[in-house]
């Protein structure tokens, strides 16, 4: 069970009052019409998903409800740190 | 091969079962091959069975980095069935079907299929219609899958709390009586013995750590262990580590690898003959012929690699198996486990070629692969030998996810594997 400091509340919880949002730092292409099919795919459906480091997009579903983000290591689950939506981490995965 | 029968255990008896034959070589790699298959799980191995018995390719090596059928390949749930969906899904796991019903003769070994039906049970009126939808669909594809009301269900598993009292009181269930079950370890080395036979290499410990790529062409790989081993073709069969061998390949896949968590408890004395799953209370629960309760439920949501999950998930699971089954409230659990399950976005199978020439990848198959074994490695092993897929695995290219053509099987794969 992961132990996760929640930026916004500036506490620590239990893994069971956030959801994992999936992979952080994907901006939706600004112009969507414009995007081909290979784009748009790539976009919606094609993910990192590496074994080590990586950013993902959180949410404290059932406590403040806003969003932030976390670099954790994918095989030894140690989360390495939380930042707000907007900021960019220290810890960066390759 | 040595052939497995009633008889020949009666005269290995005689001395004491210390003359049996070794079941595969253990042999070192060449430096070249026309195959390399990269992963020795269930998969991995069929493919390569195929590949020598249907297409005749024998000069083939299966990689494996730890031991064969040490991955998801042990550590399912051994459910097998065929009643998805969409009829491109239907194609594919009725063609494993087909396989499963042949497999114990066909590769001489006792896989213990066992066809004891799988229920899916329903709790509100939406899980009703689609329930029914899917038997619809089914009897259109021509796959067995029927309703049951509470009442008959309650008369075909009586453990079942199927009575009014229930928190998600159960208005019904879904049985498909050709699916069942059947011995994962069994499966990965029945297919083992019988590809070893007809000639491939099985090389255990040995990690693919690199891809040798040249103008967009696979030519070979890089192991830890034996250095570079070329091949004219490569297929990738690695499961919940899909996403990094893609990433050795230099590009990225729609997939997702999570912890799936299962459960065994105490051997107990039978009292379930058949599986039963609930999408809604989400658990699903079979009993092993030594009595154990085999039991399992949801994934956790993050990525990991860490073959182990959330103790969350574990209460999750067992307030949903003691909710629908509540005379096993008392029952211990022995051992718990995880895998890492290679999830699409639209619970389907990859079996495709990459953007790499003559490199292909197979994965993909999340939380519900162990039923796809034969059918995958089958229908592989065509895409192996011919360059270009089985009519059956076209749908189930990558391509799918730029053209838009998904194959959503959520409804069907659920929590049911
Ligand atoms: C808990 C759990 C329950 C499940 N229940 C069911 C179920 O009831 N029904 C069902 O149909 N499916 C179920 N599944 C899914 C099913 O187990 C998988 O979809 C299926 O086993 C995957 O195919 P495989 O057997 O080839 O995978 P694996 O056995 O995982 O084979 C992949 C192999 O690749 C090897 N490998 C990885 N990287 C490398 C490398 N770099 N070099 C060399 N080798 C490498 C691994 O060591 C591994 O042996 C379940 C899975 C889990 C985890
Ligand atoms: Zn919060």
């Amino acid at each position: 069970m992961l132990h996760i400091y929640c930026p916004h509340c500036g506490e620590y919880r239990e893994e069971e009052e956030f959801h994992c949002a999936g992979q952080a730092h994907i901006a939706r292409p600004l112009e969507p019409e414009a995007c081909s099919d290979q784009e748009w795919g790539e976009y919606l459906f094609f993910r990192k998903n590496p074994r080590g480091l990586h950013h993902e997009l959180w949410v404290h579903a059932a406590g403040c409800r806003k969003f932030f983000n976390m670099t954790r290591d994918t095989q030894s689950y140690e989360i390495k740190e939380v930042y707000k939506i907007g900021e960019q981490p220290s810890v960066v995965a390759e | 091969m040595q052939k497995y029968s009633g008889f020949g255990l009666f005269k290995h008896s005689l001395t004491h079962h210390e003359n049996w034959q070794r079941v595969w070589r253990n042999p070192t790699p060449k430096k070249k091959y026309d195959v390399i298959i990269i992963g020795g799980g269930g998969h991995g191995l069929a493919t390569a069975y195929y590949l020598a018995k249907e297409h005749g390719i024998t000069n083939v090596a299966v990689l494996e980095k730890g031991h064969l059928g040490g991955g998801n390949a042990c550590r399912n749930t051994t459910i097998v069935r065929s009643n998805y969906l969409w009829d491109e899904s239907a194609a594919l796991y009725e063609h494993s079907m087909q396989l499963w019903e042949g497999l114990a003769q066909e590769l001489n070994y006792n896989v213990m299929f066992s066809q004891r039906g799988v229920y899916h049970t329903c709790h509100t009126l939406q899980d009703m219609r689609s329930n029914e939808r899917l038997v619809a669909a089914n009897r259109l594809q021509g796959i067995d899958n029927e309703m049951v009301d509470a009442e008959q269900l309650q008369k075909e598993i009586p453990s079942l709390d199927c009575s009014k009292n229930a928190r998600y009181p159960i208005m019904g269930a879904s049985v498909q009586r050709r699916a069942g079950n059947a011995r994962h370890d069994a499966v990965a080395w029945g297919y083992a013995r019988a590809a070893d036979a007809l000639g491939v290499d099985l090389i255990q410990s040995c990690e693919v750590i690199d891809m040798e790529i040249s103008d967009g062409k696979i030519t070979g790989v890089k192991t830890k262990q034996y250095g570079v081993l070329k091949a004219d073709r490569v297929g990738c069969v690695v499961a919940g580590n899909s996403g990094v061998l893609a990433k050795m390949a230099g590009f990225e896949l729609p997939v997702e690898s999570h912890p799936l968590q299962a459960l065994v408890s105490e051997p107990i004395k039978p009292f379930l003959d058949t599986v039963v799953m609930s999408n809604h209370v989400h658990g699903y629960m079979s009993q092993s012929d030594k009595g154990d309760l085999v039991i399992g439920a949801g994934i956790d949501g993050w990525v990991g690699y860490g073959q182990r999950g959330s103790y969350g998930i574990i209460e999750h699971t067992i307030q949903a198996i003691v909710e629908m089954f509540p005379c096993t409230s008392r029952v211990r659990m022995n051992r718990q486990w995880g895998g890492i399950v290679d999830a699409c976005p639209d619970a389907s199978p990859i079996i495709s070629e990459t953007p790499i020439k003559n490199l292909f990848f197979n994965c993909g198959w999340g939380t519900g692969g162990f039923k796809g074994t034969p059918g995958s490695g089958n229908l592989f092993a065509h895409t192996l030998a011919d360059g270009k897929p089985h009519p059956i695995a076209e749908p189930f290219s990558i391509q799918r996810f730029h053209t838009g053509a998904l194959i959503d099987e959520h409804g069907a794969a659920g929590v049911a594997h």
